[in-house]
């Protein structure tokens, strides 16, 4: 069973690695991207943004004038700890707790910080109120830092989703799938064998492709490298997994394009690749909970932007097993080695 | 025929619907070991429909295929070889890697120096198996379908497509490897081919069996000692062809 499992993974990996083409463009894409994402906006956030201290979910305007300040976007912050982190990275320009007293956290080292306050304390005096100044301090997180997992996390989804699922599909209307059937292997073997491989390579080109930009744009990174890779791997499973549901039973290219794109573009837009979903709806974000690469994001800038441990990420690890899981039973359960 | 030999195929009443057509209804027959059985009719006859359910790559709506006295399974899979029709290959693989990627997928494998002898692709084993000629790739996927030493092979329409010497080539390699003692299961709809390598001929027409025997015995028993005088004066003695036209009243090429 595993000398058959070897033969076709080696024969798969050949295939890949042949095609100049397509492995040109899984290491060249998120470089590019990481590169030209970076240079076009790191330290560019167009908006102010102060956290509000409270408990409530609404922010009252009319409790301060400050809240009124037009050009600033208020987002309620109910744990200190929380909104501390984002201030030492620059994610958040000031924090403030309206009081009274009035009480506010600031990072002097940053210069959106240091307007936001300047318009406090203006609105402040107007309203004839005292204020107790706290500073913090930290190393901003750049565009870079941020955008890099989403990068990854998207070309490993591309790599996954279209590397097993539009290749099967190729495989069985070109009739290859069919000349398979008639060995010994078994759709098993074959499973486990597409899996392994794209498993293999979309891990190396993630390495190679995270340790260059790590090395060239100085990323940060907070937490373990060990713990990274094993959330990339559960997370390149689960989407191979995915991927093996679509190419279970189609059989024609264009429409397992289109099923691949209807699975790509939510995921792309609703996982968090390119923008924080926070602060976005509660029903968006329950939705995104359904999307592996939501899980693998979360996973993947927890341990690098926070410093998460195996531990802290073990509950994402777990879901994205589940739908590995769930996945790979459908995928077995109504793959079909023929085309009629 | 031999009536002592060993029975290595046996296809019983096969049937297989599609939405609105039978394509193959209530097929038997079986074939004796070390021959090279014939499955002959004209495209659509379902000669490889038929094929396809004793090869267990589609699946019968009734029926039962027995091989060496037993249900087709696991043993089959590993003793038999094919040469489906349209057979597409991995692509970036040479042709020595392909005939190896084939190989390592059975218990059973042959030496890959015969291998490359016998199907002579000893000059082609480094080429990208993509870039081969038609008849250099039909020696290919018989290559392909002899990796397990096969007890069994079946061909299904081998040598479509070929030129007339490519075609007589591919002829020479069938007898040499039936001379070594496989059993042979050829589907064709040229009857040459057919007179040339088959001991003994199914004749399918509408997904049946209309004639089966020995070629010489079914054309003596139809014919006798009958020559057939063509519209351009020749006189001949009648072939498959002219048995499937009497039979039918349709020509094999229709």
């Amino acid at each position: 069973m595993l000398k058959r499992i070897y033969a076709v993974f080696v024969a798969r990996n050949r295939e890949f690695v042949r095609d100049r083409s397509a492995l040109a463009w899984n290491l060249l894409l998120p470089v590019a991207l990481v590169f030209g994402l970076s240079f076009a906006f790191d330290g560019q956030r167009d908006e102010y943004t102060v956290g509000v201290l409270q408990a409530e979910a609404d922010i009252d305007t009319s409790s301060h004038p400050f809240l009124a300040t037009r050009y600033v976007r208020f987002v309620p912050y109910a744990d200190i700890d929380e909104a501390m982190l984002k201030i030492e990275r620059h994610q958040l320009d000031l924090l403030v707790e309206t009081g009274p007293p009035v009480r506010y956290w600031v990072n002097p080292t940053a210069a959106k910080g240091y307007f936001v306050e300047l318009a406090l304390l203006q609105s402040t005096s107007t309203a004839g109120r005292g204020v107790i100044k706290e500073q913090v301090t930290g190393r901003p997180i750049r565009y870079s830092d941020w955008i890099l997992p989403g990068i990854l996390g998207m070309n490993m989804m591309f790599s996954c989703l279209f590397g097993v699922g539009y290749v099967i599909v190729r495989y069985r209307k070109n009739g290859f799938l069919k000349r398979l059937r008639a060995t010994p292997l078994t759709s098993l073997e074959f499973i486990s064998a597409q899996i392994a491989s794209r498993l293999v390579l979309i891990m190396l080109i993630t390495t190679v492709v995270y340790v260059g930009t790590h090395l060239l744009l100085d990323t940060r990174m907070e937490g373990s490298y060990v713990t990274l890779f094993i959330v990339g791997v559960v997370g390149a499973i689960s989407m191979i997994s995915l991927g093996l549901v679509v190419s279970a039973r189609v059989t024609s290219e264009e429409l397992a394009g289109g099923l691949l794109n209807l699975i790509n573009w939510p995921m792309m837009l609703l996982s968090g690749v390119w923008f924080s979903l926070e602060g976005t709806g509660e029903t968006v974000q329950r939705i995104s909970q359904i999307f592996p690469l939501t899980h693998v994001l979360d996973s993947a800038r927890a341990v690098i932007l926070d410093g998460a441990t195996f531990a802290e990420v073990a509950p994402s690890l777990g879901a994205l097993l589940l739908l590995s899981a769930v996945f790979l039973a459908i995928g077995a359960w109504i793959f079909r080695w023929e085309q009629y | 025929m031999d009536e002592s030999r060993k029975i290595a195929l046996e296809a019983r009443d096969l049937i297989k619907d599609y939405p609105g057509i039978r394509a193959v209804d209530g097929v038997s027959f079986k074939v004796p070991e070390g021959i090279c059985f014939g499955l002959l009719g004209p495209n659509g006859a379902g000669k490889t429909t038929t094929v396809e359910i004793i090869e267990g790559v589609t699946t019968a709506t009734s029926g039962e295929v027995y091989y060496y006295g037993e249900i087709a399974g696991s043993r089959f899979r590993q003793e038999v070889g094919i040469q489906f029709q349209n057979t597409a290959l991995q692509d970036n693989q040479t042709v020595r890697e392909t005939i190896e990627l084939f190989r390592s997928l059975y218990d059973r494998q042959a030496d890959l120096d015969d291998i490359v002898a016998q199907c002579s692709l000893g000059d082609l084993l480094e080429r990208d198996n993509r870039k081969l000629s038609g008849g250099q790739r039909q020696r290919l996927l018989l290559a392909v379908a002899l990796v397990n030493r096969p007890r069994l092979i079946f061909l299904d329409e081998p040598t479509t497509g070929l030129d007339p010497q490519a075609r007589r080539n591919f002829w020479e390699l069938v007898q040499d490897i039936r001379a070594k003692g496989a059993t042979i299961v050829l589907t064709t709809h040229y009857m040459d081919e057919a007179q040339v390598l088959c001991d003994d001929v199914a004749i399918m027409d509408e997904g049946k069996i209309v004639t089966h025997g020995a070629p010489e015995v079914l054309l003596r028993t139809r014919f006798g000692d009958e020559l057939i005088k063509l519209a351009s004066g020749e006189i001949r003695r009648p072939n498959l062809e002219d048995l499937f036209l009497d039979m039918t009243g349709h020509s094999l090429r229709a």
